[in-house]
């Protein structure tokens, strides 16, 4: 990584979200104070379970929810970005949501609709436009005879190329893909992560990676990031994550991935997690680890104090018992 | 900790005759009309769900598993025409008066489907969603029924279950939730119990919980299931025979074995293959099934999967039955080959 310029540095980031229903109440921190960087060209993964601040990480970057903390993208505090700069940086750093099809206006066409952002952001280049878009379609794996359909005409696996193509069109250097398989047949889940992966390297894009699919994030990033109740827990390179995980929540999510083989049974977290009882919430464990009323290995230094990330094995991590 | 048990009533185990399965389809088919085009989302179905089994159903959209669950417990969308026989021991629901559907479904035959939030009713608590097809079913009193929910609450493992049962479902997590719909399932102790991607909607480490609680009920209760999902992760460790669906038909049914072991369907093997692994090295390039999912509307002669398949073939625009082979399993394909010649095709594409 050494000589890569750092694209994407994040500083104690922080997102709040307020219960209309309970405003009187302290509200939960999504994000509670995460800081982590993306180099110029790499592909770092954010796993973690619903609810875990990974899409409120995914809305901060793209200034979708306000923030607090700080976001230099390319240089630049992206925080503080309005009008014109906001609109700049929003050419350099693309999105590809989960859902393809609710992601793209039902009264468009696809070729109105790949051809959206060029005419948003170079309209002086019309006559060039429709030769920008077959040429992109045909990146992404689609031919001319798609760009009549509507998006209800489209399988999953269209929509979302068509999707790709939009965020692609205007050769941003940061793509953030929130789930962009989870919503699509098996068949179809390869055929897209391969495709994630060629534009990458055609395009030496920068990509985050949400989601909570472990295999295809161990195919697509060279860095993985493990969130849980808005905190970030371990980071490490995809060998060190997937070969000697520090992180007791870690460890819990690798042995629970179910694996194809009848042979196989994954392993179950202790049930205790289950009992837990209602919906948690990040400010429902007050002080200390945020994972300890799950933890198999917690004792009272766990409730007391918060760990803060330290390097244990090759990874960063935040758990006063790793590295026993 | 109390377990599930059943309890036939002795004149039914009279009438019926032991080795009869508990539910056979026999040539079902579903069929839809949309302008003017026939689509067939079950198109000539043979399965059959014995005592005791957990069987696998297996496939994507349009291949036809949901249309298939619908069908059993009667819920097919209206305009749907459905052909061939649903025979619940040797009865046939086909047709079936609905007072005698209703009188099966929930007693009898017990559903859990994919999504618990929408599932649940937001505005009754838990004790009354749990007992309101019991006490009319089983005929128990309120006070008798919500000792029995509480009962099954614990043994979904959910701690509290006196406190729970006031709880509305927004109150309860993800998790909890689904339990509490597989509680609900079993509260008039039935034969047979339909899962609809049952942890598809959970994180990955509340699924594995869920998968092991269903397989701690089935080993004490025995309770025949049919497992409806497109996650042959999930699957793995509960079926014991699985038969994956495409387009409408059964393609191949095997052992759990067997399939994930050495499938023979260019179509299961490719389905196998593409999935990515944490128990493998890293593949240099995921493999993949090329082109799209099924169009009903669209099918070409032949086999539906022709389009996709590296062994496609002349003979492939003739439509392949599901005949059985001498290993017992059965296959839709006019290849015969091992498994290392279906996987050599496909590594060749």
């Amino acid at each position: 990584m050494s000589g890569t310029p750092i694209m994407l540095e994040v500083r104690d980031l922080r997102v709040q979200y307020r219960s209309r229903q309970a405003a009187s109440q302290p509200a939960a921190f999504a994000v509670d104070g995460v800081s982590f960087s993306i180099d110029a060209g790499e592909s770092v993964g954010l796993v973690g379970e619903s609810g875990s601040g990974k899409s409120s990480i995914a809305r901060s970057l793209l200034r979708l929810v306000p923030a607090t903390g700080s976001v230099r993208f390319e240089q630049r505090e992206l925080l503080s970005l309005r009008g014109s700069g906001l609109r700049a940086m929003r050419e350099r750093m693309q999105v590809v949501f989960q859902d393809p099809l609710g992601a793209l206006d039902p009264r468009m066409n696809v070729a109105e609709l790949v051809a959206e952002p060029l005419r948003e952001f170079r309209p002086a280049m019309r006559e060039q436009h429709a030769r920008q878009v077959l040429a992109m379609l045909a990146r992404v794996g689609l031919g001319s005879e798609v760009l009549a359909r509507f998006p209800h005409q489209l399988s999953g696996g269209q929509a979302q190329r068509v999707g790709l193509a939009r965020a692609l069109m205007l050769h941003p250097r940061l793509l953030i893909c929130d789930e962009p398989v989870a919503a699509l047949d098996v068949s179809i889940r390869s055929q897209i992560a391969n495709l994630l992966r060629d534009m990458r390297a055609e395009l030496g894009l920068a990509l985050l990676f949400i989601a909570h699919d472990l295999p295809t994030v161990r195919y697509l990033c060279d860095r993985i990031l493990v969130m849980f109740r808005g905190r970030l827990v371990e980071q490490a390179s995809r060998e060190a994550l997937f070969g000697a995980p520090q992180h007791p929540y870690t460890r819990a999510l690798l042995a629970a991935n179910p694996v194809p083989d009848p042979a196989r049974r994954p392993a179950s977290p202790v049930p205790a997690a289950a009992a837990g009882g209602s919906a948690m919430t990040a400010s429902a464990v007050k002080g200390g680890c945020p994972y300890r009323d799950r933890c198999p290995l917690a004792f009272a230094r766990c409730a007391e104090e918060a760990p803060v990330i330290r390097q244990v094995g090759a990874s960063l991590v935040s758990c006063h018992r790793a590295g026993e | 900790m109390r377990c599930v048990t059943r309890s036939i009533p002795a004149t039914s185990l009279a009438m019926t005759d032991a080795r009869e399965p508990l539910l056979q389809l026999r040539s079902l088919g579903v069929t839809y009309h949309r302008d003017a085009r026939v689509l067939r989302a079950v198109d000539g179905v043979d399965l059959e769900l014995r005592e005791r089994e957990c069987l696998g159903v297996v496939g994507e959209s349009g291949s036809g598993k949901s249309q298939l669950l619908l069908a059993l417990l009667g819920l097919s969308a209206p305009g749907a025409q459905l052909r061939g026989s649903i025979r619940y021991r040797g009865e046939e629901l086909l047709g079936a008066p609905r007072a005698r559907l209703e009188a099966i479904r929930g007693r009898r035959i017990a559903i859990v489907f994919q999504d618990p939030l929408s599932a649940l009713n937001p505005f009754l608590t838990i004790g009354t969603q749990l007992t309101e097809a019991a006490r009319r079913a089983l005929q128990l009193g309120r006070r008798e029924a919500l000792a029995r929910a509480a009962e099954l609450l614990s043994t979904v493992q959910i701690d509290a279950p006196a406190q729970r049962l006031r709880c509305y479902p927004h109150e309860l997590s993800g998790g909890m939730r689904q339990r509490v719909l597989i509680a609900m399932a079993l509260m008039c102790e039935p034969e047979i119990l339909l899962l609809d991607e049952p942890t598809t909607a959970l994180d990955v480490t509340v699924q594995a919980q869920v998968l092991d609680l269903l397989r701690t009920l089935r080993e004490r209760s025995g309770v025949a299931t049919l497992f409806v999902t497109h996650d042959l992760g999930a699957l793995a460790s509960m079926a014991d025979r699985i038969a994956v669906m495409y387009a409408g038909r059964v393609v191949e049914l095997a052992s759990a074995t067997a399939l994930y072991g050495a499938p023979l369907h260019p179509y299961a093997a490719g389905l196998l293959r593409s999935l990515p692994r944490l128990d493998l090295p890293l593949p240099a390039r995921l493999p993949s099934i090329p082109g799209q999912p099924p169009d009903l509307a669209d099918l070409p002669a032949g086999c539906a999967f022709a389009p996709r398949c590296p062994l496609v073939h002349e003979r492939c625009t003739q439509r392949p039955e599901l005949r059985v082979l001498p290993d017992g399993r059965a296959l839709a394909c006019h290849f015969t080959g091992s498994t290392s010649a279906v996987d050599a095709a496909w590594t060749g594409t």
